[in-house]
């Protein structure tokens, strides 16, 4: 046999007790041609193309998961942003849309689809504030559809009238989701630098530079991480950073091969692989405890950050060299809900927003399913995203801030959101106001690192 | 790709006879048996890993995995069955 037993074990093993899973296969689609200045056509079409398109996804993805034995946990749907596709300048459009969405993603069978999206970098169109103000509406009635909007970016700046915006945007959907814990906030990123072709959500959408379809992989395994990391008791860090780039690398072949694989099967031109460590609510599949596993306390203690710059950058090494397209966000995710050595690190209250903030410069993304105080304002969230978009803006990388203010909920109450979104106990946010700031509002200019070429 | 080469593995606690067992059924679907690796580890987990080819077999690969994983738990073992593509594409550049 050309594969000794002890791989073939070692691959069963990090499947079996590791939670090793390609945790999303999505299909980008491009809605641009569905436009039409009837929004109840634009509707039809919409449907219908994603049916045509995506309608064998989920069912081909359930062959390979039998062919390979490999759990394939999630099958997802992002569309072009659809600020771009209804014509329309009418809330109501949009929230019409968001229904058609989301009966799209019933009827091809997938839990999410996003891209009810803009990108408002550097100003609003006439649809864009339309959709803008019909997301916490959007998000209130339908079930699937995720939202996304582009506030800043390295060569735009950062739009601080939209920064402002975001911040009312989330306290209503919270406001209109608080019978379910301000769930609709769950299902909105707000980005600075967002990618084109992020296969996760809540933030995924199908960007302008893309091909017509294409179908872009999430693999994930924070678990296989940890177990190695645990295993290798006594070795220094530079070891560490090479045994993550091994594993690293096995876990990225694997969704290498189902990306290839469903690409073929559905005919589908194959995107790119999203090398993530996206932690799961199962006991030790977290990023949390890899850090831990490295010899930090519980995350949030000094020493985090380093411990996690030190697993993203790994990660991606021994990603790229096994992938021949990588992209998406690629690094680790710290969403505290979805992870239970987060959730246990927020109960013993010894991680703070504060500290999530400056784990975001070093890993992929941003503040996510962060829970907060139902009365925080929305100028403190504003403020909250605005530090976030600085970041990402002038460290060149995606940072994003998914926060649920739940309504009537004080520090340390927990929420249950549910499924893989989790849950999560109340972090405490400053007190402190910084409303006459997010009030003058305008465009903080690009930075000087936008200036390249 | 090859989609006929698939990888039989049984991992469980060891007695006599399971070799015989898991050997027998695949005969008796006409699988062809190309390597076989047994050993048992820490003195009581019999693990088994067999390379096979499934061009000839008298049924699909999807009924062949139920048969297998309804063996495995008449035995009270775990056996999986998965194309060869994914050892080599983890273990191998």
């Amino acid at each position: 046999m050309t594969i000794s037993p002890e791989e073939i074990l070692e691959t069963i093993e990090m499947i079996e007790q590791e939670s090793l899973d390609v945790r999303t296969v999505t299909m980008g689609i491009s809605l641009l041609d569905c436009s039409h200045p009837d929004v109840k056509v634009v509707g039809e079409r919409v449907i219908a193309k994603i049916e045509r398109l995506a309608g064998k996804l989920r069912e081909t993805a359930k062959g390979i998961e039998m062919d390979y034995g490999i759990p394939i946990v999630n099958t997802r749907v992002s569309i072009t942003p659809i600020s771009q596709v209804v014509a329309g300048g009418h809330k109501d459009d949009f929230i019409y849309i968001a229904t058609c969405l989301d009966e799209a993603a019933k009827r091809v069978g997938v839990n999410f689809i996003g891209g009810f999206s803009s990108l408002v970098q550097k100003g609003f169109t006439t649809q864009d504030i339309a959709l803008i103000e019909a997301i916490p509406e959007a998000l209130a009635i339908t079930e699937r559809v995720c939202s996304s909007v582009n506030i800043a970016s390295t060569r735009a700046g950062i739009n601080m009238d939209a920064v402002k915006k975001m911040g009312q945007v989330i306290k209503e959907a919270a406001r209109l989701t608080a019978d379910k814990d301000g769930l609709g906030c769950a299902k909105l990123v707000v980005f600075a630098n967002a990618v084109d072709d992020n296969p996760f959500m809540a933030g995924a959408f199908h960007g302008v530079g893309e091909p017509e379809c294409v179908v872009n992989v999430g693999v994930s395994g924070p678990g296989v991480i940890r177990a190695a990391v645990k295993e290798a008791k006594g070795k220094d860090l530079g070891e560490i950073a090479e045994i993550i780039k091994k594993v690293g690398f096995k876990i990225t072949r694997m969704g290498e091969l189902v990306g290839r694989e469903i690409s073929r099967r559905l005919n589908v031109e194959f995107g790119i692989l999203d090398v993530s460590l996206a932690p799961t609510p199962a006991i030790g599949d977290s990023v949390a405890e890899i850090l831990e596993a490295m010899g930090i306390e519980r995350v949030g203690a000094p020493g985090s950050t380093a411990a996690l710059a030190l697993l993203n950058d790994a990660m991606k090494k021994g990603g790229a060299f096994a992938s021949s397209y990588v992209g998406g966000l690629s690094g680790a995710f710290i969403p505290v809900s979805e992870d239970q050595g987060m959730i246990r690190a927020a109960r013993e209250g010894v991680l703070f927003i504060e500290k999530l903030e400056a784990m975001t410069a070093v890993c992929s993304v941003g503040l996510d399913m962060v829970a907060i105080p139902g009365d925080t304002s929305a100028e403190t969230i504003s403020a909250i995203i605005a530090d976030e978009a600085a970041i990402g803006v002038i460290n060149n990388k995606t940072t994003a801030v998914r926060i649920i203010p739940v309504p009537g909920k004080k520090v340390g109450d927990m929420v249950h959101f549910g499924g893989l979104l989790g849950e999560a106990p109340i972090i405490p946010v400053s007190r402190l106001s910084s409303k006459e700031f997010i009030d003058r509002g305008g465009r903080i200019p690009a930075p000087i690192q936008g200036m390249k070429n | 790709m090859s989609e006929s080469r698939v990888v039989v593995t049984v991992i469980g606690p060891d007695r006599v006879g399971i070799v015989a067992d898991v050997a027998g059924l695949l005969a008796k679907q006409n699988v062809n048996i190309l390597d076989i690796n047994q050993k048992v580890m820490g003195g009581d987990i019999f693990a088994m890993t067999m390379l096979t080819d499934i061009t000839k077999a008298a049924i699909d690969f999807g009924d062949l995995k139920k048969l297998l994983e309804e063996k495995g738990k008449e035995l009270r073992l775990k056996i999986h069955a998965q194309h060869e593509e994914i050892f080599k594409y983890m273990h191998r550049i």
